[in-house]
């Protein structure tokens, strides 16, 4: 009998198969959906809400337009905004393909802008000088940008090696207890707050780099390159640690088992086999540095120039907005510009930190797996 | 039996505090292939990789004992691992090609001698290619990435890989474990040529794989060594009984 009733708790008819409605089930799905979804909802609401604060900027040109009398000017600006670009083509040493296409996109804008706007007020955004409340406010955005790259190059020079010199050693060379201990203290340093970087800079490594170069400005691009790199190197590090990491033991033991010493294997098997993690760690780095506000603000002097020279004070792009930002006038031009600088920020980053993930997404799986050659 | 190549004396090692090999004395004789047979985890794999000092990359391993490859032990201070290497060759049990082109694979070992004469190694490689009997496969592709190869042909690819280093000793650890049976027997046949100019030891799970390509066999179980022999005697007539039962699938 037992047996029997067993059995039939168990039978599989038409009713118990049916699809049961469960509102639990329902609920919680909807609502860890929701959640997944206002995270992104709020970064994109953010980036059309600075994008639209800087839209002004190109609306002015289609209100203003019809008036004939300043076709003149329009050519005659469009020319001087294009000499302005050769120079800072010039200047701009080293710059990588995609921030000199980020500045011509700009002189574009800058372009188109010029058409209509107001001289006094709105001359032009590829202009060299950075004066948003003089009488006559220029808003040029090349110091910035000239700025901004320096100091992400010599930040680049100074981080990039030491981080993955430090993360070669970490992987492959360090003893295991030592290892446990580097990469965590490494590591706790990408929390460090940076207005203590900032602050650290400002106070002590100004000076210290004075004395040695004995240059003018106590502040200076250099200065602001070194306290950034000092920012970069933990981010940079932990990637490339991963990366060096990841490489198969298998890849160790075949070189080592061919002769090879431990250097050998390091430079030439391990590290080569990492690129594409060392190329995505490098790019992270930089997205750090470009956005990096507080260290600019401190350490950099904040003197907007257009100048190759690494002891001379810059502007970073952060930094100007978190300068500037407070005291403007709300739905002013200068307001607009600033927003303007923001979005470049945003777009910037997100192109690189996409990069970043997608690159080493396809290329270093595909790579290990060998599943394609 | 010829000459000996490699000689163990009371080798023992640990694994932190648990012991892998207890007291191996074992001569293994030149230009012959030499097969370690056991179950799993019992310490032959261990073995063969303390005779290249393999082991030295993994932490708390503890060794006491003498390896003599050709009367020197190893385990001396002043041996240098990386020539001891050059000399020990290995190949793994999964086959571990760079993800480079095929030359470069091969080309690896002698590059980092110092050999970067161009021609130099494009002779070095195709004769080791030839050696390993995967020249006519490979020749039109040299420079193709070695992950596209088959799993056989990879194998085969390290074997030239590690020929290319000029050893005189080859270890392999279950080389053929993880192939089909046409290119398991590809790679027999190999090692059957190979033994004319190397001294060839290799790990095998595969019992008629040990009787097909071995000319010694040595027996291991939990870390000792029960039985070394003629690999026809170790076969036919073993002198333990755990042998035996072993080979005759009783156990294991």
């Amino acid at each position: 009998m037992d047996n029997q009733t067993d059995k039939k708790a168990f039978v599989f008819t038409k009713e118990s198969l049916k699809k049961k409605f469960r509102w639990s089930e329902f609920l919680s799905e909807k609502i860890i959906t929701g959640v997944a979804f206002l995270s992104i909802a709020i970064i994109v609401l953010i980036f059309f809400f600075v994008f639209k604060e800087s839209l002004p900027i190109f609306q002015t040109r289609k209100k203003e337009a019809p008036k004939v009398e300043q076709v003149q000017k329009q050519e005659q600006y469009g020319e001087k905004a294009k000499g302005q670009t050769n120079t800072s083509g010039q200047e701009q040493y080293g710059v990588t393909t995609k921030d000199t296409m980020m500045i011509e996109n700009q002189v574009q804008t800058a372009d188109t802008v010029t058409h209509g706007s107001d001289e006094a007020t709105f001359k032009s955004l590829a202009g060299k000088h950075w004066l948003p409340v003089s009488d006559n406010p220029r808003y040029g955005l090349i110091p910035l940008f000239v700025g901004t790259l320096k100091i992400t190059l010599i930040a680049m020079l100074f981080a990039a090696p030491i981080a993955i010199l430090a993360a070669l050693f970490s992987a492959a060379f360090a003893p295991y207890w030592l290892r446990e201990l580097i990469k965590p203290a490494i590591e706790l340093l990408a929390g460090f707050p940076s207005v203590v970087i900032g602050f650290f800079a400002l106070m002590v490594m100004a000076t210290f780099f004075q004395n040695i170069f004995g240059y003018d400005g106590r502040l200076n691009a250099f200065v602001g390159g070194v306290a950034m790199a000092l920012a970069a190197i933990p981010i940079i590090f932990t990637i490339t640690e991963d990366a060096l990491t990841a490489v198969p033991r298998t890849y160790t033991e075949a070189s080592l088992a061919l002769g090879a010493s431990k250097w050998q294997t390091a430079l030439f098997v391990i590290l080569p086999a990492a690129t594409p993690g060392i190329f995505a760690a490098i790019l992270l780095g930089i997205g750090r540095v470009f956005g990096e506000t507080m260290i600019a603000l401190m350490a950099t002097g904040n003197a907007a120039m257009t100048s190759v020279n690494p002891f001379e004070s810059v502007r970073t792009l952060a930094a100007t907005i978190g300068a500037e930002m407070a005291e403007v006038v709300f739905g002013d031009t200068h307001y607009n510009v600033l927003f303007l600088i923001g979005s470049l920020l945003f777009i910037f980053n997100f192109s690189l930190n996409a990069l970043a993930e997608f690159y080493v997404k396809g290329k270093l799986v595909k790579r290990f797996q060998g599943k394609q050659s | 039996m010829k000459e000996v190549k490699i000689k163990t004396r009371d080798l023992t090692l640990f694994y932190g505090a648990k012991m892998a090999l207890n007291s191996i004395s074992l001569d293994i004789p030149e230009k012959e292939v030499t097969a370690f047979i056991g179950p799993s985890g019992c310490g032959k794999s261990t073995f063969l990789r303390t005779l290249n000092r393999m082991n030295d990359l993994i932490p708390n391993v503890r060794i006491t004992g003498e390896v003599l490859v050709d009367s020197l032990n190893i385990y001396d201070k002043q041996i240098d691992v990386v020539n001891l290497r050059k000399k020990v060759g290995m190949v793994f049990q999964k086959s571990n090609p760079f993800a480079k082109s095929i030359f470069e694979n091969v080309a690896y070992g002698p590059r980092i001698n110092g050999i970067n004469h161009k021609a130099r190694l494009e002779e070095i490689v195709e004769s080791s290619l030839k050696k390993a009997f995967i020249w006519e496969e490979v020749k039109d592709r040299l420079q193709d990435s070695a992950m596209g190869l088959s799993g056989g042909q990879q194998q085969r690819m390290c074997i030239a890989r590690t020929l290319a280093v000029e050893p005189e000793i080859i270890l392999m650890d279950e080389p053929a474990s993880a192939l089909d049976p046409i290119s398991t027997a590809k790679i027999e046949e190999l090692i059957f040529e190979l033994k004319k100019n190397y001294t060839i030891v290799i790990v095998t799970h595969n019992m008629q794989q040990a009787a097909r390509v071995s000319d010694h066999t040595a027996f291991f179980y939990i870390g000792e060594l029960v039985e070394f022999g003629k690999t026809k005697k170790i076969f036919t007539t073993p002198d333990k009984k755990h042998t035996e039962e072993y080979i005759t699938g009783r156990f294991g």
